[in-house]
């Protein structure tokens, strides 16, 4: 009698696993800590949806008679506002990591330094994409918010969401060297990104500011964001509520794009993987 | 003997502090090795110059064959670093921490072996938030040494420990420098120095002032001896270079016991206390 022997194949020896792995098992490593610390998930989350809830309760009229309403506006906006979120998350979070040692206990290992990165990238658009699915449940529940119906539409919301993210992710980590500490972090995150939501147009209509603010507002990514996901879910009917009479998909496409390649650069030349006490 | 760290002439400078002024050393394959000092001698940016953290200014250094200031991910996987306290990692559990950075490595040790190895077996499944600051550094030394490095670098790794932590944590080195682990350490504390290291420098102002075997160093072993005994109501001291000549006397003067006997020789705390106080 034959005996068949199974073994299990050897694990080979000496290969680093791959970047790309370990930035997989980076993201789900800080994913699941993200949800650890409860009261931050509780006020990522519950944000956007208390600003929802107030702004859409107080502003119910129609809009200039294109059947749409003031919600419905601000539901776009908030979307727009969920994309950034990178921005603030990992502008304060990198900052933290670089002041309690994470980023110099990761230097020390052989992790390649693009899996922290794609980590942090994954992670980022997990919660992004989690904040976005609640805003527009909401939205449909109690705002009488309607899904685009058209596949070409949803094409349009794919590549504003992820563009939008992107860019807005590496801008975030390009200014997470700026803070001096993990501690002054949050403050010197948030005001930016505060501003840049009042001067975007998630607030307010873009069409009540003065254009030397809307001038500077165009320089960064949010702003475009928004009227990409206008475009998504106003449609037709809220054209003619934009300054340029259009939603312009094309200019979003450009300077959404221009964010993601020079929000790139903008990272590999100054970020900086010490803190200002390790020189 | 093979070399596995080779400095020659490193220098480094902070603005106008001279952090590091020159130092020459080699450390040997299999070795247990010591850098003592104060604070702010230069120690540990001579550490973080191997480690491959910071840039030098000028001098040869070569770890394990290769420049750390150019670092190569193979490299870094025969290198472990037990950085000085850090407090990441907070809502993590300890498992789930060393298990993470085991897969960073190529050829890691067992998750679990190693937690049971530092002594966190009963906390494996405690977030590290909740940890006392001995436990914490325990996971430190964890993650030092998950990929199982042929270079172990410690930045005073026992600082909080409670005695019996530390004596747990010297066994932890003994039995990895058993194993053919090389180990270069910083410390405070002389007395683990003289238990672990085979040779120890005094580094002072940048520069090293003493280099040898810790029972030797400094001249230590044929230092003077002090003979103490009590006489007469008062505590009375010789120091001398036949110490037993003088016990003897004393012996024959006592006609046996003589009280309060005490033999001893200037510690390494003596010595090392000499060195720093008076650089070259």
């Amino acid at each position: 009698m034959t005996q068949t022997v199974t073994r299990a194949p050897a694990p080979p020896l000496d290969r680093p696993p791959s970047a790309i792995r370990l930035g997989l098992s980076r993201a789900a490593f800080e994913t699941r800590l993200f949800f650890r610390e409860r009261d931050a998930v509780i006020f990522t989350f519950s944000f956007p949806i208390v600003l929802l809830l107030i702004f859409g309760s107080i502003f119910a009229d129609e809009l200039e008679g294109t059947g749409l309403n003031v919600s419905q506006l601000y539901v776009a906006g908030l979307l727009g506002s969920a994309a950034m979120t990178g921005f603030q998350n990992l502008g304060i979070g990198i900052a933290m990591d670089r002041d309690d040692g994470t980023l110099k206990r990761l230097l020390g290992t052989p992790l390649p330094r693009s899996s922290y990165f794609v980590g942090r990238a994954l992670n980022t658009l997990f919660v992004s994409f989690c904040q976005v699915v609640i805003l527009l449940v909401i939205g449909v529940a109690l705002f009488g918010l309607e899904l685009p119906s058209e596949p070409s539409t949803w094409v349009t919301f794919v590549w504003v969401f992820v563009l939008g993210v992107l860019g807005s992710s590496l801008l975030g980590i390009a200014v997470s060297s700026l803070p001096r500490s993990g501690r002054s972090a949050s403050a010197v995150i948030t005001m930016p990104f505060v501003v840049l939501q009042f001067i975007s147009g998630v607030y307010i209509p873009v069409t009540q500011l003065p254009s030397w603010l809307v001038n500077i507002a165009s320089v960064f990514p949010l702003k475009w964001m928004c009227q990409g996901f206008r475009s998504v879910f106003l449609g037709d009917a809220g054209a003619t509520l934009e300054l340029a009479r259009s939603y312009e998909l094309d200019r979003v496409a450009l300077v959404l794009g221009a964010w993601v390649v020079g929000g790139l650069l903008l990272c590999l030349t100054t970020f900086r993987w010490k803190s200002r006490r390790d020189g | 003997m093979t070399t596995a760290v080779r400095v020659r002439g490193l220098t480094k400078r902070y603005g106008d502090v001279q952090a590091v002024g020159g130092i020459d050393l080699d450390i040997n394959a299999g070795e247990v090795f010591a850098i003592l000092g104060p604070n702010g001698a230069g120690k540990s940016t001579t550490v973080e110059i191997m480690e491959g953290y910071r840039t030098r200014d000028a001098g040869e250094v070569s770890v394990l064959g290769i420049d750390p200031g150019r670092p190569t991910r193979e490299w870094r996987s025969r290198i472990g670093v037990v950085l000085q306290t850090a407090d990441d990692v907070a809502e993590a559990t300890v498992r789930e921490t060393v298990r993470q950075f085991a897969g960073y490595y190529p050829n890691a040790k067992d998750p679990d072996e190693v937690i049971e190895q530092v002594g966190l077996t009963d906390k494996a499944g405690t977030r590290i938030r909740r940890l006392s600051g001995g436990q914490r550094r325990r996971v430190d030394v964890a993650l030092g040494v998950i990929g199982g490095p042929d270079l172990l670098f410690l930045d005073e790794p026992t600082t909080g420990f409670d005695p019996e932590a530390r004596r747990q944590f010297w066994r932890l080195i003994e039995s990895m420098a058993h194993q053919g682990t090389t180990i270069v350490l910083t410390t405070h504390y002389l007395d683990e120095a003289e238990a672990l290291a085979d040779r120890v420098a005094v580094v002072s102002g940048g520069r090293i002032v003493a280099e040898g075997d810790p029972a030797t160093l400094g001249g230590r072993a044929t230092a003077k001896a002090r003979v103490g005994w009590a006489e007469e109501g008062g505590h009375r001291s010789h120091e001398t270079d036949t110490p037993t000549r003088t016990v003897l006397e004393l012996a024959g003067r006592f006609d046996g016991e003589v009280p309060e006997l005490t033999v001893t020789r200037p510690s390494l705390e003596d010595v090392y206390l000499q060195l720093i106080e008076t650089p070259s």
